[in-house]
């Protein structure tokens, strides 16, 4: 009896247990024509690998590279992509390789030195995270006057990202003193008690381009971008790759 | 686990693009466009196989790119090609690239995925998003199809006119 096509191709496959790979290899024995078929498809599957495998030997092009100049391209292309991919890719910080040369500030998506918008995010988060009975001024429990309180102070509307599935609560909220003004402090606290502040403030003259970015000021890592007329700083003493996670979340959240 | 987990899969996403797509710079625009997405959508992947879903963000792309067709349609022969081998056609039929450009491009995704990748079953029909049965039968029709095409057997034999 002639084997089921698809036993056939899982024979070819080397995917069958050793049972049914000796009924298909009695089948075989008896029927000289379909054992030439079978024997076509394994020189088949062997001649597509003679042919493409030195693909993978080929050296990676320079445009396939998972580093942020082989995407600076893209970047100029599209700089809300350029925002994606730069957190994606979780950036060397200017602190790893301090010998580099100045990167042109046209240039989205790269390292740069810390703003002084970064580093007051980061001393802010410094100070107040610290804080084991006062983090927040007004806590999350009463969310609705905490927002509607700093949306006043800043004059605008603001969104507080939800990062539950990114395991952090929001603990609460405060406002603070900037050199343009008020700036809101959003808390969130996971459950090791690890936390994170978004740091949410006019956009300064002095600040340079809107790409996404990320700063290290002492144990504090900071990604902040501008959008807008708003800079938003996420500071945090965890490893660049969650918090760029993190801060991916809170940029699809505030840019629906 | 970062994104760099997914560097050590780019020569095969290339491999895989190359046999695919045919011709190097449209492969390699493939990968990119693939890449670029894996990235934006990192945050999105659990850990789990990250190889099969990066070849189904590949499929993505590559349907989409089909559609807009930035793929050479001529990769899309009709299934229902007629029996008699054209010039081209027979002096081509010991050629692998041109064989594969006769699979529907469904075909060829299953055939290249189980045959370059070593994919098990369960693996491509996750990447594709479709059931086993359905990745069995594209295996067996395109493997079959692209057999007669190295054997310069005509597509549909049965239909070929008996002197």
């Amino acid at each position: 009896m002639t084997p089921r096509d698809d036993l056939l191709q899982a024979f070819v496959d080397g995917a069958l247990a050793p049972a049914e790979r000796a009924a298909v290899e009695a089948a075989l024995q008896g029927d000289a024509a379909l054992a030439r078929r079978v024997l076509r498809l394994a020189e088949q599957k062997r001649l597509l690998k003679e042919r493409f495998d030195p693909v993978l030997l080929e050296p990676v092009p320079e445009r396939l590279h998972l580093r942020p100049p082989a995407w600076t391209g893209y970047a100029r292309a599209a700089a809300l992509v350029a925002v994606g991919i730069a957190i994606g890719l979780a950036l060397p910080s200017p602190f790893d390789k301090p010998a580099t040369a100045p990167i042109a500030a046209t240039q989205p998506a790269s390292a740069s030195p810390a703003s002084p918008f970064a580093a007051r995010a980061a001393r802010a988060h410094a100070v107040y995270a610290a804080e084991v009975r006062h983090p927040v001024e007004v806590d999350a429990t009463q969310q609705e006057h905490l927002v509607a309180w700093l949306s006043k102070r800043l004059g605008t509307p603001l969104k507080v990202p939800v990062l539950v599935d990114d395991g952090f609560e929001l603990l609460g909220g405060r406002l603070l003193p900037g050199p343009d003004g008020p700036v809101a402090q959003f808390m969130y606290q996971e459950a090791s008690g690890r936390r994170l502040t978004l740091y949410v403030s006019a956009r300064s003259a002095q600040e340079g381009p809107t790409a996404f970015r990320f700063a290290q000021d002492g144990p504090v890592s900071v990604f902040y971008w501008i959008d807008g007329r708003w800079g938003y700083a996420l500071s945090g003493e965890i490893d660049k790759g969650a918090l760029s996670r993190v801060s991916s979340s809170v940029y699809r959240q505030l840019n629906p | 686990m970062d994104h760099q987990a997914v560097v050590p899969f780019i020569p095969n996403l290339r491999r895989y693009a190359r046999a695919l797509v045919g011709d190097r710079h449209g492969a390699d625009d493939l990968v990119q466009d693939t890449l670029e997405r894996a990235m934006r959508k990192f945050h999105l992947w659990r850990p789990g196989d990250l190889r099969a879903w990066l070849f189904s963000i590949m499929h993505n792309v590559f349907v989409n790119q089909l559609r807009a067709r930035r793929i050479d349609p001529a990769a899309e022969i009709p299934d229902e090609l007629p029996g008699e081998p054209s010039a081209a056609w027979s002096a081509g039929v010991r050629d692998l690239e041109r064989g594969l450009a006769v699979l529907s491009p469904e075909q060829r995704e299953v055939v290249l995925m189980v045959s370059l990748e070593d994919m098990s079953y369960a693996e491509v029909s996750r990447a594709l998003g479709i059931p086993i049965g359905t990745v069995m039968s594209r295996l067996s029709r395109g493997r079959e199809r692209l057999r007669r095409h190295l054997d310069g057997e005509p597509a549909r034999p049965a239909l070929k006119a008996v002197p």
